[in-house]
């Protein structure tokens, strides 16, 4: 009895102890990530500031310079794009599924937005060169005149937009479940249509928790790399329209590593451009989901 | 306006929501000028039968009805008409107040510009108005512009009956609205009431028999989705015919 | 009057537009497996599936991707396995030992929340600098630590997800039982959200045996398979990557056979994911 009680305590004491350990390492890996990627690109400081590598153009790596203003730009106009093109359709979906749409529709658009989610991003990239590159390239550039090869910086937004939409699109979805039916009740019995009701009274509340999730939804685009990578054209310079092939940051990392350890410095950079991209994702996110649980709590 | 026929008569309505029948064959006739309280347990079906006079229960797409009900001796239930102003006719005041996501000044207004009143001078009056009618207008004439959200629970149900009132409707419609309520918020609604029903025919849905006996001019006690007992508080209260009421009337509440 | 046609216009304008969005999803997605299974299908065969790049395969010559498929299997199997014996706890820990301290758990969601949010690229290059530092070379081994701290906080939070649902009765009357935290973690819990844990794993595991970015730095590359953890490794996704950025017809289409290969894998994990989801809602016990 006493060795059976014994070694029962002792397994959950070993048990305790193994959860405990695991739930600190995995709470300490944000500290232990921005801290290796500190550490590894600190050689880079020696000669150079900080506004220098963010805020200068001049990409030369075998000179020594490594300005990441034009990746950073692009990688700024990719994700804006994308999410331009994202969240109209997310939003209007969203009301359209939880507003309008009948059972079987929600039934059936369940498994989509899962298997879109679930695509991995170089079948999203595959995707891009075979219908996306071809389509701005034949239709939509010479509509502006413009006669180019296709891999852009739209059709990069363009795939973007499409791998975030499944993303974006669960969060509406769940923000405007969660309204209190009694809200839409109180508008209708005031005389409003439903339109009226979703227009002025449902989006108007969530409008806090809607800007959220674009917002969760650009930090996720910000990080995509492979599916970019193979769509953008990856041209280091800074970029000037949509029909312009561009470079983000997770391309340049990505394009790169093959060659980091022959150029001086090289991996240096890179892993200071993981870091620059480890520390705008993880702002993003940080405000976008304190903002969802700050209106939670109002709720 | 005839004055002596009921407001709203309902004639066999039945409802049933996913299969199972929450009403059953309900016939009443509510008076004009009265509070009409509609009694009963919970999960009795009061509050179906409440949404069912404004069509809120087109909302649930599970929902099935039958049967008919008059206002002003027009059939509502199945009119194919414009909806909204079915329920234009109608303020509905719920078990928590609701107050829209906008100022409490527009909160009142929204009702009316949705109506096509888009004139400020008179929306700037008609708020005025409707928030005096709730006695809430010396509480909160100096910060029109705040969100409703930030009133007491109390000032915010009196927000939304003002709001319900501003489209004019002939009818208010109160789903046990001062559960939620502090005592005092409570007794103020109460008595506004009383003050209204000069005007309108109030159907109030309540569980608290105190209230009933407070506010009542006419009494429908409702049991598992029928309407058990029907008439004068009085009556009613002192000699139930029925052991459904009995019960109730004895278990307190 | 026509104050109320314009409305009438306006809502039937706005829903022809949400009509139009929903479809447009569910096209995107039919065109994403529509045009992935014309190309890639003609291209398919046994050999494909069979064999391992042979001299002149980045030629158009013969050969398989069996390295990069069986790479994949490798590294999603193994750092799925490591990442369980990581998650599992934590999950466990957050639900049962934490089942009081709802502030405590939810930053602890919190932070998980932020640490799937990071890009795989960041894992990446994360993952390498950790390679680096403990002195291995691109390999197999290094590729799967890199991939664990990538799906760690994926398996942690869709297991929380599905544990926040057992009842705390459960808890509760197992504790009443005499039984200590850890044992009821372990027998009760688990044996209650079992599909759960699957669902967890065949998530994580389809999220490392799809993602490229946070390898690219890691497993390195080769035409063999792997006998070791020490040796470098193929991968689906790059194999994918690599061929398709080859100027030559026949290698392109081997891409696109490729990712046909990958999409199909990643189709049946996805569906494998919806059952045990519904075999759990459906097993576990209510209050």
């Amino acid at each position: 009895m006493g060795v059976f009680y014994l070694k029962r305590h002792l397994r959950s004491k070993i048990h305790h102890g193994w959860m405990l350990v695991c739930l600190v390492l995995v709470l300490l890996m944000p500290l232990i990530i921005g801290f290796g990627l500190t550490f590894k690109s600190g050689m880079l400081f020696q000669e150079r500031s900080l506004g220098e590598l963010l805020f200068t153009t001049d990409w030369r790596p075998v000179a020594g310079k490594f300005g990441l203003l034009p990746f950073i730009l692009s990688s700024l106009w990719v994700t804006i794009l994308a999410i331009l093109i994202a969240a109209p359709i997310c939003l209007l979906t969203a009301i359209h599924l939880t507003q309008y749409a009948k059972k079987w529709v929600l039934k059936l658009m369940h498994p989509v937005i899962d298997i879109l989610a679930g695509i991995p991003s170089v079948i999203f990239g595959v995707w891009g060169i075979l219908i996306i590159v071809p389509l701005v390239s034949r239709y939509i550039a010479p509509v502006f005149d413009k006669h180019v090869t296709g891999f852009s910086i739209l059709s990069g937004a363009i795939v973007l937009a499409v791998m975030i939409i499944p993303f974006i699109l669960n969060i509406l979805i769940e923000v405007f479940r969660a309204l209190p039916d009694e809200l839409t009740e109180a508008s209708l019995s005031l005389g409003a249509s439903k339109w009226q009701t979703i227009k002025y009274v449902l989006v108007k509340r969530a409008f806090p928790a809607i800007v959220s999730a674009f917002g969760l939804g650009l930090s996720r685009a910000f990080g995509e790399t492979i599916a970019i990578l193979m769509v953008v054209g990856n041209v280091p310079r800074m970029p000037t329209g949509v029909f312009q092939p561009g470079y983000p940051l997770p391309a340049l990392i990505a394009n790169n590593y093959g060659e980091m350890m022959s150029v001086p410095l090289y991996d240096a950079v890179l892993m200071f451009a993981a870091l620059v991209l480890f520390i705008i994702v993880t702002l993003f996110n940080l405000t976008s989901r304190m903002a969802i649980i700050r209106l939670e709590r109002n709720q | 306006m005839k004055a002596s026929g009921p407001k709203i008569r309902i004639s066999h309505l039945s409802i049933t929501i996913g299969g199972k029948a929450v009403l059953k064959d309900i016939n009443l006739q509510i008076p004009e000028h009265q509070i009409t309280v509609i009694l009963g347990p919970s999960g009795c079906g009061k509050t179906t039968l409440l949404k069912s006079l404004n069509r809120l229960i087109d909302l649930n797409h599970q929902a099935k009805a039958e049967g008919e009900i008059f206002i002003d001796g027009q059939e509502i239930l199945h009119d194919t008409r414009d909806v909204t102003k079915i329920r234009k006719k109608m303020g509905l005041l719920s078990q928590r107040p609701y107050p829209l996501p906008m100022n409490i000044y527009n909160n009142i207004a929204f009702g009316l510009r949705i109506s096509g009143r888009k004139q400020k001078r008179i929306l700037d009056r008609r708020v005025e108005h409707y928030l005096r009618l709730a006695h809430l207008w010396e509480e909160v004439c100096d910060r029109l512009r705040d969100p409703a959200s930030a009133l007491s629970i109390g000032q915010q149900q009196r927000l939304c009956l003002a709001r319900g009132l501003a489209v004019d409707p002939d009818i208010i419609l109160a789903d046990e609205p001062t559960s939620a309520l502090d005592p005092v918020s409570s007794k103020i609604i109460e008595d506004l009431f009383r003050e209204m029903k000069k005007q309108y025919t109030i159907i109030l849905v309540t569980h608290v028999l105190r209230q009933a006996i407070r506010l009542a001019d006419h009494v429908v006690f409702m049991s598992e989705g029928e309407v058990v007992e029907q008439g004068s508080p009085q009556n009613l209260f002192s000699n139930p015919q029925t052991a459904q009421l009995r019960a109730y009337l004895t278990e307190g509440n | 009057m026509t104050d109320r046609r314009i409305r009438i216009i306006e809502e039937g304008f706005a829903r022809v537009l949400m009509f139009l969005s929903t479809s447009t999803i569910v096209l995107v997605l039919l065109l994403i497996v529509i045009s992935i299974l014309v190309r890639g299908l003609p291209a398919i065969s046994w050999e494909m599936l069979s064999q391992t790049p042979r001299g002149g395969f980045y030629f158009g010559k013969e050969g398989g991707i069996l390295n990069a498929i069986v790479g994949s299997a490798y590294l999603a199997g193994g750092s799925t396995l490591l990442a369980l014996v990581v998650s599992l706890p934590v999950a466990l820990y957050m639900n049962v030992h934490l089942v009081k301290r709802v502030k405590l758990v939810n930053t602890i969601r919190f932070l998980l929340d932020l640490l799937w949010g990071i890009p795989s690229i960041v894992y990446g290059a994360f993952g390498f600098a950790v390679m680096v530092f403990l002195g291995l070379r691109t390999s197999l081994l290094a590729g799967i630590i890199t991939v664990t701290f990538f799906i760690i906080p994926i398996m942690i939070r869709a297991m929380d997800e599905l544990f926040k649902t057992v009842p705390r009765g459960l808890l509760e009357a197992s504790f009443s039982l005499g039984a200590t935290r850890s044992e009821t973690a372990y027998r009760i819990f688990l044996r209650q959200g079992l599909s759960g844990v699957v669902t967890a794993i065949l998530l994580a595991f389809g999220r490392a045996i799809g993602d490229a970015a946070s390898v690219l730095f890691t497993t390195g590359y080769t035409d063999h398979i792997p006998s070791s953890l020490g040796q470098p490794t193929a991968t689906l996704p790059l194999a994918i990557f690599f061929q398709l950025s080859s100027p030559i017809q026949e290698v392109q289409q081997r891409a696109y056979a490729s990712a046909f290969i990958l999409t199909c894998i990643i189709l049946i994990i996805s569906v494998l994911a919806r059952i045990f989801e519904r075999r759990y809602h459906k097993n576990r016990i209510r209050f």
